[in-house]
């Protein structure tokens, strides 16, 4: 993970500039309503999932060539727990949730 | 300095620091599951307001805007002395380090002063479950930023008398994978507590 990559400066500037978009179009959004909510609160998770993806491969530096295989399969490892316990959450919850309040 | 003109130690000891890379960044997975936990905990609280204050009423637009671009800008200012430790170049590392706390700080400074406001009015975390979840969700993540500044201090400390020796150079390492995470982190705030929560 120590290994340099060769345009590093170049790496954090290309993330930041990319994060600042996906952070300002989610705001922009909001602040004017120019979406109807629906379509708002999609663009809202399209740019998150998308920002995050930024920060891993322009600030973290993860990819698949130079980061340790090791890392990566934590990485996917922690996606796969992420989608039982979280997905696993609201299925119980809106289920319970379903069942005592109709 | 390459591989080849390194000496055995040299090399043990880079590969000790290698192994504590990968011990952090599985620390980090662990506090990945913790944060994404908490989000599920509040997404899941949101309509429990117990006849409280919702979101809308609480949360403040320009206020979460700032907080984003303070943590942004202070992810890149990082990476910027990151690149200066490679370079060698302690000025510059310690110049970065202590822009870095700066905005960390403004960060930390307007998330404590949302929380005081809020209590303020009524709307401490004892208000309803929305607000525990809410309160426990951004307050775990502001005590991280907060430990995140502490290590900061610290370690501009062992760079300002210790100098960028190989051990110091790889502590700066791990801070920089926990301070672009909490960025990762806040990301997930704003898009699913404050941006929704206005909406």
């Amino acid at each position: 993970m120590e290994h340099q990559p060769p345009h590093a400066l170049r790496s954090y500037l290309i993330g930041f500039v990319l994060a600042v978009i996906l952070s300002a179009v989610p705001f922009w959004l909001v602040y004017t309503h120019a979406l109807p909510p629906h379509r708002t609160l999609l663009v809202i998770g399209i740019a998150a999932v998308l920002q995050v993806l930024v920060h891993l491969r322009f600030f973290l530096h993860i990819n698949f060539t130079t980061t340790p295989r090791e890392n990566v399969l934590a990485l996917v490892f922690t996606c796969i727990l992420l989608f039982i316990m979280v997905g696993g959450s609201f299925w119980i919850m809106f289920d319970l949730h379903t069942r005592m309040l109709l | 300095m390459s591989v080849a003109h390194m000496s055995a130690h040299e090399r043990e000891e880079r590969e000790t620091h290698e192994q504590r890379a990968l011990g952090f960044w599985l620390y980090l997975m662990g506090d990945a599951v913790i944060f994404a936990l908490l989000f599920a905990t509040y997404a899941i609280m949101i309509p429990g307001t117990a006849g409280g204050p919702t979101g809308k009423e609480l949360f403040d637009l320009d206020n979460a805007a700032i907080e984003t671009a303070l943590l942004l800008v202070s992810s890149m200012t990082f990476g910027f002395a990151s690149l200066q430790v490679r370079a060698g170049n302690r000025g510059a590392v310690l110049l970065w380090l202590a822009i870095t706390f700066v905005l960390g700080a403004a960060f930390v400074f307007l998330e404590v002063r949302e929380f005081a406001g809020m209590i303020a009015r009524g709307a401490g975390p004892d208000r309803s479950g929305f607000l525990s979840a809410f309160f426990t969700l951004v307050g775990t993540h502001g005590v991280h930023v907060t430990m995140g500044l502490i290590w900061i201090v610290v370690l501009g400390a062992q760079v300002a008398l210790k100098g960028l020796t190989l051990p110091v150079a790889s502590r700066l390492y791990r801070l920089g994978l926990f301070w672009h995470f909490l960025d990762i982190a806040w990301v997930g705030i704003f898009s699913i507590v404050y941006l929704p929560g206005l909406l």
